[in-house]
């Protein structure tokens, strides 16, 4: 499979917020502005291809081997807390600047779906390692596009008169639901 | 009465979907049909009511630093149970949720539920607790399910109601999730109010 499909397939048509549900609540969490938002994307981007590969090496060379599919989730949900700690950890030393930057979103990742999901898929559509770390940071663009999409249209939202029932989530789950039906459209890409 | 009040908080006044907005991702992914929403609901309420029963009871015995990942280790023993029971005796369902079976890990409701009140309360007040939060769950799910599935092919629960062909398929696909549930929010609120 080449990859540039598994690339547009991630961010536009198989779109991991829109269409795959995945990673809705930093999405309605965190896009009340653009900055955060884009903060976000670059903490999920960085954990997710790094989870991406971590578990595939799990998957391959300790569960497939000893014949251990059963404690998949258990796993990889493991893995991905702990490594979320170790990258916090290892950011604070290293790079304070980046750290600054990511720090606050880092804790909120390990219960980010999207990043077990992405990783459950890689393994799901057979991807091989390089396949996988192309879709993980597919995904987590198309994960960037979406947030920061409807980050910039929920700035314009508080100033636009609307009636009082519908002020806050229900008007933003709408416009996010109108925005879905726009990535319908790149469903005939792929 | 306040077991009562633990266990009916989460059916309006708490309610984990349309209240807290927690748990969205399984939410909006597999309520396509109130058959699905309702089966997400329960395994939910199960992993729920189950995690909340052992974290109350070994909540004395974990140090606090390690709490959170040992929640999610139990959690997630859990969900790998409902994981192979649901492949074993109702593989349709289970085909149909795919994904979302092992994300119910990653599930704010389950985690949220096991650090705000199951850490706190003892064993009886966290089952009701689970419960309740977990029936309410299943409630926001198996509604949306039923909205969307009667909007978009005219059935409920499978049942015909008018024919598919008057259906508007938008609601099935993944916009009309967004718009039902935003629609949906709206009214809970303003009866909340009222």
């Amino acid at each position: 499979m080449s990859y540039l499909v598994i690339i547009i397939a991630a961010i536009l048509a198989n779109n991991i917020i829109f269409m795959q549900f995945l990673g809705i609540c930093p999405f309605l969490g965190v896009s009340k502005k653009i900055s955060t938002a884009v903060g976000m994307t670059g903490a999920v981007a960085f954990v997710m291809v790094l989870a991406t590969i971590v578990t595939y090496l799990i998957q391959k060379s300790v569960l497939d081997p000893l014949g251990l599919g059963v404690l998949q989730t258990i796993s990889f949900i493991l893995v991905i807390a702990s490594l979320v700690q170790l990258v916090e950890i290892v950011l604070k030393k290293v790079s304070p600047a980046l750290y600054q930057a990511l720090g606050v979103f880092l804790p909120l990742i390990t219960t980010n779906c999207a990043i077990l999901g992405v990783a459950l898929l890689t393994i799901q559509y057979e991807y091989n390692l390089l396949e996988g770390v192309v879709f993980a940071f597919a995904s987590a663009i198309g994960f960037g596009l979406a947030i920061s999409l409807f980050a910039g249209l929920r700035e314009h939202l508080d100033l636009v008169n609307i009636p009082k029932g519908m002020k806050g989530t229900p008007i933003a789950l709408i416009v996010a639901g109108i925005l879905a039906m726009a990535f319908m459209g790149f469903t005939g890409l792929v | 009465m306040s077991q009562l009040s633990n266990f009916s908080k989460g059916f309006i006044k708490e309610n984990p979907v349309f209240i807290l907005l927690l748990g969205m991702c399984p939410t909006l992914g597999v309520t396509s049909s109130a058959i699905n929403g309702l089966g997400m609901g329960l395994a939910t309420t199960f992993v729920l009511v189950m995690a909340n029963i052992v974290v109350s009871m070994v909540k004395n015995v974990i140090p606090d630093k390690v709490r959170i990942p040992s929640f999610i280790v139990i959690i997630a023993t859990f969900v790998t149970i409902v994981q192979l029971l649901m492949e074993g005796f109702l593989p349709a369902l289970f085909e149909s949720l795919g994904l979302f079976i092992p994300l119910i890990v990653v599930n704010c409701v389950v985690l949220g539920r096991a650090e705000a009140f199951a850490s706190k309360n003892n064993v009886v007040s966290s089952i009701f607790d689970g419960l309740g939060m977990g029936l309410g769950f299943s409630f926001a799910l198996t509604l949306l399910g039923a909205v969307r599935e009667l909007l978009g092919s005219g059935k409920l629960f499978g049942f015909s109601i008018y024919p598919e062909n008057y259906g508007m398929l938008l609601f099935v696909l993944a916009p009309g999730a967004f718009i039902v549930l935003g629609y949906l929010i709206a009214i809970i609120k303003k009866l909340n109010k009222a």
